[in-house]
């Protein structure tokens, strides 16, 4: 019976361990805090109408960002966790952690960058800006929409759960490989986590995917063809295209170890027929293309970046295009070169490789055009121009380190080593994160209303700069010494240990300078009358998103503009500036919690299938359908502005935005600092927490 | 209190330079002699790698060196404060530059295609090395966390150690048993291949100097991965056929019984030594997981023994 209620849950599956009981009084003492705060402030019906149910994409988009930073930290943590290891564990000292301990730690560290931070990111970004970017008001299926956020929350919650309950996450490397991952070598429940987690996030990756093809295909304003879409749309639709292609990939193959490990199938494992290769081209005919659908947005960033700070248009409008769809293409063609070392032969070994140095050629496109781009323009250097130009100088050498492993023979050499870890970190430091930095500073003011702090902003980029570089240059020459991934031990005579110090000084400094990007928002905060901007076009944009006011109000744009060119809002710009509007009727949908309720059951299914807990598995499978169904009947999901509210609303936001000043030198570093000492100060002298 | 000075674009430029060759130096001094072992070649696949990286390399650096300079030349002539500049936001890139946008990448792609395709034909890692001794056939097993090597000329069997003579062609055959995939790595002697349970993965490796290599496990499988190491020694074919003749003296024999008790896991195991195995075992190991119905073999009614 408590076997039937419970499955494998038991009281041994509490916390027991310092990181676990440390972790776990975290979340709680966390949540504490924030259940007391929202109560005393009365905002949880707040909370639930205006954020939680919304189905406004700006809205999601916030909340992307939101969890996405903590997901960050979180995975920060485990960065950090991870040099510390590496950097006294050198001979006679095994260091803080044990091999299983340590293993767990580069497993999460690796799932939550990749799916819970560059991929909320982008996925905030692309609901922000995509929307306005096209002159839409809503999504094609805002219900999918917010059911695809939910569902990502709901991975996010199941990978930190383990700590929690069970204790152990899978120590199988971020891909989860067979046969290791299977039950014969990795019996607890730590596999099931990564399976459920990745699973129930990525549907809603799958989810958002659809949606934002959708979208961008049937949802642009009158005017705008595809051959007058903006840059970060179409690298948007290339990636979204990517998603729809390759995450199905992704669901049946976890479905495949969910059934070795649940069911005692043999997909996967050593014997009775079972084939661990297959796993290992399956997980990356979904895991390459996988890099580029993060890749694709920033490429996206990047061209918006470039152009609206130069001053000019992208130099090759198609050569752009037809790079990222290259580029999208190609990637779909190349995920053998991840295990050249399984012993394909040569020919198979020879296509993949040379298909992999045909992506540099779409690639190496954009990064001339970018430069072509810049040439006779007026480029103001901004800090989202900072990013690119680091992006640049970071990306290069990494795409150098990518195009060695893509020789077979080479890469015999390289492969599993420190090298791959600091090529890949390249890319996605680098190509990715940069990018994500880049298209926060430069759609910030969009989101807020006010501008981020230019000056500690730079502070933080040369931060990442040069702790990116102490971090990871190191680990390229460890992989020229043979030094292979993943060590939690290693002999002192190798003359490692060196190296691996000045990484994890690297490390630090890269912490820095993520706290001085926290420093950087909450100075902008504290300063955000003198950064307001006022116009909604703070960079001189070229886009329509920079036709609405900042921020936009919910429904985007009270009159649909219509595009007669490229670069749309530069045009109109050009030609006078926006008609005077003429105010209609707006259809909105409204809010709904089904999002919620699907995701929470779907949750339910993926913790009850962890823990063995089959009669809760059904209940959560059922509820989910159910909730579906349920929401499909609901033929009521729109409600009306009428145009007199509309002008109502635009007069009102005219007047806020006049009352915004927009001028003023902004604080430094010290001047933070004067700042923060006075705050605290004033809390002893005044008392403050009497007024708690 | 302290004045603010702004530093010019030249004071970034030239404190980056200082801060990347300072890293470099810093670098070359703290390897100083240690073994880097990718570009300290002990065998000819080893050095045709390390050539073949060096090449690459190169080749790419012609095309990566000037993008990067040229972009941060146009970023710095085309500034906003630069007033000489021009500012023309209508400049027609015609069809010569989009030509040459794609032409150049293509050409140099070209060049790499050509070099792959031979290269990866030429080091494939199952063809045999052309030379004029002998080869040595060692049998490779991937354990839980140990590799066992198998002699079937010599008839006899190591754990974590590996000796091979100089000049010689030594012909791996790689496989696992009760373990996840593995990777059998000597990278002075060149590089890596999979050993997976059920699967015979070849891969053909020399060396022409004497020394102790370090090999290792180069894929995660599990809780000792990182002591999956074992030292590779090649010595000259004298010294190795003595030391064949020390390992038959050894009193330890590879029979059923042992076998059974080294397969299970065991974390930083020392070297062992075994003056014979049992005849076939290395083809069982791999027949073991190619039946569809396991315990339909066991290593005792194996013919041989």
């Amino acid at each position: 019976m408590k076997e039937f209620l419970l499955g494998k849950l038991s009281l041994k599956a509490l916390p027991h361990e310092w990181s676990t009981i440390g972790a776990t009084m975290t979340f709680l003492v966390g949540a504490l805090v924030l259940v007391l705060l929202i109560t005393r402030l009365k905002r949880w019906k707040w909370l639930w109408n205006e954020w939680l149910t919304s189905v406004d994409p700006k809205k999601i988009g916030i909340m992307y960002f939101i969890v996405a930073t903590f997901m960050l930290l979180r995975g920060g943590l485990d960065a950090v966790m991870i040099w510390l290891q590496q950097a006294l564990s050198s001979g006679a000292s095994n260091g803080y952690l044990s091999a299983a301990h340590f293993q767990q730690i580069f497993t999460a560290h690796g799932n939550i960058m990749v799916f819970f931070v560059a991929m909320g990111f982008m996925f905030g970004l692309i609901n922000y800006v995509v929307p306005l970017q096209i002159g839409a008001r809503d999504l094609a299926s805002p219900f999918l929409n917010t059911l695809g956020f939910w569902l990502y929350v709901a991975g996010a919650i199941m990978i930190n759960l383990f700590f929690v309950l069970g204790g152990e996450y899978a120590a199988t490397g971020w891909l989860a490989v067979a046969p290791l991952s299977g039950t014969q070598f990795s019996p607890g429940v730590g596999v099931d986590y990564l399976i459920w987690s990745l699973q129930i996030s990525g549907i809603g990756t799958t989810l958002g995917g659809i949606n934002f093809v959708m979208t961008i295909l049937k949802m642009r304003a009158p005017g705008m063809t595809l051959r007058k879409m903006p840059m970060f749309t179409w690298a948007s639709l290339c990636s979204m295209v990517m998603v729809v292609t390759v995450f199905p990939i992704l669901t049946v193959t976890l479905f495949l170890l969910f059934f070795d490990r649940y069911l005692g199938m043999h997909f996967f494992t050593t014997d009775l027929g079972g084939n661990a290769m297959m796993y290992t081209n399956l997980i990356w005919m979904w895991g390459h293309p996988e890099v580029y659908i993060l890749m694709l947005p920033a490429f996206g960033i990047y061209s918006e970046v470039v152009s609206t700070f130069s001053g000019k248009r992208i130099a090759s409008y198609t050569s752009q295009v037809l790079g990222m769809i290259g580029v999208s293409t190609l990637a779909l063609l190349v995920w053998l070169h991840h295990f050249f070392t399984m012993g394909a032969g040569a020919n198979v070994n020879a296509f993949f490789g040379i298909m992999t140095t045909v992506i540099a050629i779409p690639t190496a496109v954009l990064v001339f055009n970018w430069i072509a781009t810049m040439y006779k323009g007026r480029i103001r250097f901004k800090t989202p121009m900072l990013w690119f130009l680091g992006f640049i100088s970071v990306f290069s050498f990494g795409g150098l380190a990518g195009l060695l492993l893509a020789v077979p023979p080479a890469n015999f050499q390289l492969h599993n080593s420190l090298f791959l870890v600091a090529h890949f970190h390249t890319m996605v430091i680098g190509g990715v994160l940069f990018g994500i930095f880049a298209g926060i500073t430069y759609w910030f003011p969009k989101v807020t209303g006010f501008k981020l702090n230019e000056r500690i902003g730079r502070y933080a980029f040369w931060g990442w700069i040069i702790g990116f570089c102490m971090a990871f240059i190191p680990l390229y020459v460890l992989g020229f010494m043979g030094a292979t991934r993943r060590l939690d031990h290693y002999d002192s005579s190798t003359g490692w240990q060196p190296l691996f110090i000045l990484a994890l000084i690297g490390g630090i400094i890269i912490s820095v300078a993520v706290v001085l990007q926290i420093i950087q928002i909450i100075a902008s905060v504290i300063q955000k009358r003198q950064l307001a901007d006022t116009t909604g076009d703070p960079w001189y944009g070229r886009t329509l998103e920079w036709a609405t006011p900042s921020p936009p109000p919910f429904y985007n744009f009270a009159t649909i503009p219509t595009v007669t060119a490229r670069d749309a809002y530069w045009e109109i710009k050009r030609h006078g500036g926006l008609p005077k509007p003429k105010y209609e009727d707006i259809h909105m949908p409204k809010n709904t919690a089904y999002g919620i309720y699907v995701s929470a059951f779907a949750f339910l299914a993926g913790f009850a299938f962890v823990w063995h807990i089959n009669w809760l598995a059904i209940v959560g499978i059922i509820g989910a359908i159910v909730c579906v169904i349920i929401r499909t009947f609901d033929e009521h999901v729109e409600y009306t502005i009428t145009a007199d509210e509309v002008e109502k609303i635009e007069s009102k936001m005219r007047k806020k935005n006049l009352a915004a000043d927009g001028q003023g030198e902004e604080m430094g570093l010290w001047d933070f600092v004067k700042i923060v000492i006075t705050f605290i100060a004033d809390i002893f002298r005044k008392k403050l927490w009497r007024r708690i | 209190m302290l004045k603010r000075t702004k530093m010019t674009t030249y004071d970034k430029a030239a404190l980056v330079v200082l801060f990347v060759v300072g890293l470099g130096l810093l670098l070359v001094v703290l390897t100083d002699g240690y073994n880097i072992a990718l570009f300290n070649p002990k065998g000819p696949i080893a050095s045709e790698q390390r050539n073949l990286m060096t090449f690459a390399i190169g080749l790419m650096l012609v095309v990566i060196i000037p993008s990067v300079l040229l972009t941060f030349f146009m970023a710095w002539k085309y500034r906003a404060s630069n007033k000489k500049a021009t500012y023309n936001p209508n400049v027609r890139h015609g069809t010569v530059f989009n030509l040459s946008l794609w032409l150049i990448p293509i050409v140099f792609m070209l060049i790499m295609a050509v070099v792959i395709w031979n290269t990866t034909h030429k080091l494939e890692p199952n063809k045999p090395i052309a030379a004029n001794s002998k080869s040595l056939t060692v049998q490779v097993v991937a354990m839980r966390w140990k590799w066992l090597f198998i002699y079937p000329e010599q008839n006899i069997a190591t754990v974590n150690f590996l000796q091979i003579p100089v000049g010689t062609p030594v012909s791996f055959k790689l496989t696992a048993d009760d373990a996840p995939m593995s990777s059998f790595w000597v990278p002075n002697l060149g590089g890596q291949l999979y050993a997976m349970t059920g699967h015979i993965n070849h891969l053909n490796l020399m060396a022409n100097t004497s020394g102790d290599y370090p090999g290792m496990s180069a894929e995660l499988n599990g809780d000792g991965f990182s002591g999956m190491k074992f030292t590779a020694r090649a010595s000259s074919p004298a010294v190795f056929d003595d030391w064949v003749r020390t390992v038959k003296a050894s009193s330890s024999v590879l029979d059923a019984a042992e076998y059974k008790k080294l397969v299970r896991p065991s974390k930083n195991t020392p070297v062992m030594l075994y003056s014979s195995h049992v005849q076939g075992l290395y083809n069982a190991v791999v027949l073991k997981y190619m039946h569809m119905h396991p315990g339909s073999y066991k290593l005792a009614e194996s013919p041989h023994q």
